[in-house]
């Protein structure tokens, strides 16, 4: 029989080919984005393709938020403040510097013309700037931990929304070209909120109007989010992040610079929130109370509810939370107690989460159902 | 030269001093063990050595080198294994994740699995345990784990917090035999242990430890027979 090591060594694989493979879930990820724009929305029409929009901004909001709280461990209540950073750096960009391009803060071009890609840029550019944020947030998750992390990560979201709050008005066209773009950085809207945002992210079918293609934005970055948390998860970094969550003298102990992984969670997920917040921005008026203190409570549960560190979980909780309120339309003014309860008998009946720290297909009932048996189990 | 080199080591824990002036040295390819009873600072020795918390004073030299003060990775990657005290093992992660935890900084892979095959054979019941949740081990499997991840680091020096905490007598003798069994392929071992008498048995030498100071030390068969120890100690009277 061969050893160990030599079959480790057969079964390495081409680089060159691996890289290729890699993107092949991306590849998938762009194509179902596109059909959920131009299949599924036209044929369900405005209002459940609202929906739909919004289910992929909590996919978003949820499994990168699970990189922090699910992986490393560290309990993060900042994921509204992440948004609103990179919310509002994005609608600055695409509002001031659509003006300042273009002259006017409409949505410009057609479908993945010059106004998708600069909105899409100013998304990726809120997402550095959260990310940045990120990084000032996971310093002080040093020192702290549980509870009191909780409340720096908390405070932080509160102080970024405050800040916001006591901005100027959103200037008009012509006074927006007379003060360009460095001039009116202050003026993002108040507590009345940042208006006149060009409406990137519309869930109007994009057939019936030009420029209109927000699933298919959306969708375009929760692929990317997705498959960056799985290969996080199944790489080396992310295993520190995993022992770092388990026992966090051991981790260092076996050789896992904690710091910087704690850090380096803390901006993955702020990055992909700042992306979030961009996408959740040119829906409409961009307005600070809805990004506050209940938003990342919103976003905490969906991760808890998942399970701990379960990206399948984290995806799965974000569907059902934003679809869950929707149902219960029909109980009128009893739908928030019914949302509740329902939280409450989840939790009870599955307290580490609907797949605990596991993905779908590693929970026990997913094998007996489809189960092929993995060569650990065989006899 | 000693592999491993301790010298007036003191630490402080806000303002108690628990560790006060320790000095001793492990040769290459020795058992050494520090007993002593709860409190005493052998697990603040340990820490202070593997750079889990920094010594107030006092240095530490491993392999000639001065890493008091260097963070803990550094100095697990000079070859430095620590299990740390009431095993410390990754409860949700798979036996098997736990195992390559252990291997975390190094990137020699094939060499990797010919350790970890190593470090099976010395533990089949870990073996038979690779795919399941290292929390649903029983407490004896979870130190055996403990210590087969930390060899799969390769290490010069093999730290061990009591690793006979909690564990039936027949496991504990299981975990001493085991012990010898690495030492006698020639890993370096630092054993701290409550267990005075099973770890005198093990080690070439001992050193006791009383609040924060060395009080005795010497060959181990030698301090296994001393009349003080014993009684202080070994419970023998």
């Amino acid at each position: 029989m061969k050893t160990l090591a030599e079959r480790t060594a057969a079964q390495r694989p081409n680089v060159a080919l691996t890289a290729l493979l890699s993107l092949a879930p991306l590849a998938v990820g762009v194509i179902a984005a596109f059909l959920l724009q131009a299949v599924l929305a036209p044929a369900v029409g405005p209002f459940y393709a609202k929906l739909v929009l919004d289910v992929g901004i909590a996919i978003l909001l949820s499994v990168s938020l699970n990189i922090v709280n699910g992986f490393a461990g560290q309990f993060s209540l900042g994921h509204g403040g992440f948004m609103l950073v990179g919310g509002y750096t994005a609608a600055y960009l695409t509002y001031y510097g659509s003006i300042a391009l273009w002259g006017t803060a409409e949505i410009h071009g057609g479908f993945m013309e010059g106004g998708d890609i600069f909105f899409m840029v100013a998304c990726v550019v809120g997402g550095i700037v959260a990310a940045l944020a990120g990084l000032l947030v996971g310093l002080p998750s040093l020192r702290l931990r549980g509870d009191y992390l909780a409340i720096v990560t908390l405070g932080f979201g509160e102080i970024m929304r405050v800040v916001i709050q006591r901005t100027g008005d959103v200037l008009p066209v012509a006074e927006a070209k007379q003060k360009g773009m460095l001039g009116s950085l202050t003026n993002v809207g108040g507590s009345l909120g940042f208006t006149d945002v060009p409406q990137y992210v519309s869930p109007t079918p994009w057939l019936e109007k030009t420029g209109h293609a927000g699933i298919f934005f959306t969708y375009i970055f929760v692929a990317i989010c997705v498959v960056v948390a799985f290969r996080l998860k199944a790489s080396s970094n992310g295993r520190a992040l995993l022992a770092v969550r388990e026992n966090e003298v051991a981790a260092e102990a076996m050789g896992v610079v904690t710091a910087r992984a704690k850090v380096t969670a803390f901006v993955m997920a702020a990055f992909f929130a700042g992306i979030a917040g961009g996408l959740f921005g040119h829906q409409s008026t961009l307005s600070p109370s809805e990004l506050g203190f209940q938003k990342s409570i919103d976003i905490v549960i969906m991760v808890v509810l998942g399970g701990m560190g379960s990206i399948s979980g984290a995806v799965l909780a974000a569907i059902v939370l934003t679809l869950l309120p929707e149902a219960l339309r029909n109980f009128s003014q009893y739908r928030m107690i019914i949302y509740a309860l329902s939280l409450i008998a989840i939790m009870i009946a599955r307290p580490q989460g609907l797949f605990g720290t596991k993905e779908i297909w590693e929970t026990t009932w997913w094998r007996r159902l489809f189960g092929r048996r993995t060569k650990a189990e065989a006899p | 030269m000693a592999l491993l080199e301790v010298t007036d080591l003191n630490v402080h824990y806000g303002g108690i001093h628990a560790l006060r002036g320790v000095n001793f040295s492990v040769a290459q390819g020795e058992v050494v063990t520090l007993i002593g009873a709860n409190g005493a600072g052998k697990t603040t020795t340990l820490r202070a050595i593997s750079g889990l918390i920094k010594p107030s004073k006092g240095t530490v030299t491993f392999g000639g080198k001065v890493i008091s003060g260097l963070p803990a990775h550094e100095i697990v990657a000079l070859g430095m294994a620590h299990a740390p005290e009431g095993r410390g093992i990754f409860a949700n992660l798979s036996v098997e994740e736990n195992l390559e935890m252990g291997a975390f900084l190094r990137r020699d892979h094939a060499a990797v699995a010919q350790d970890k095959e190593k470090a099976l054979a010395l533990f089949p019941r870990i073996k038979e345990r690779l795919a399941q949740n290292a929390g649903t081990l029983s407490g004896g499997e979870q130190q055996m784990l403990a210590i087969a991840r930390a060899l799969l680091s390769r290490p010069k020096l093999l730290l061990l917090d009591e690793p006979s905490l909690g564990l039936a007598p027949q496991v504990v003798a299981l975990i001493f035999k085991i012990i010898r069994t690495i030492a006698a392929d020639g890993t370096t071992i630092l054993l701290v242990e409550q267990n005075a008498f099973g770890a005198l048995k093990v080690a070439n030498t001992g050193h006791v430890l009383e609040v924060g100071q060395l009080v005795a030390s010497g060959p181990a068969a030698q301090l296994a027979t001393d009349d003080k120890i014993r009684k202080a100690y070994l419970g023998v009277h």
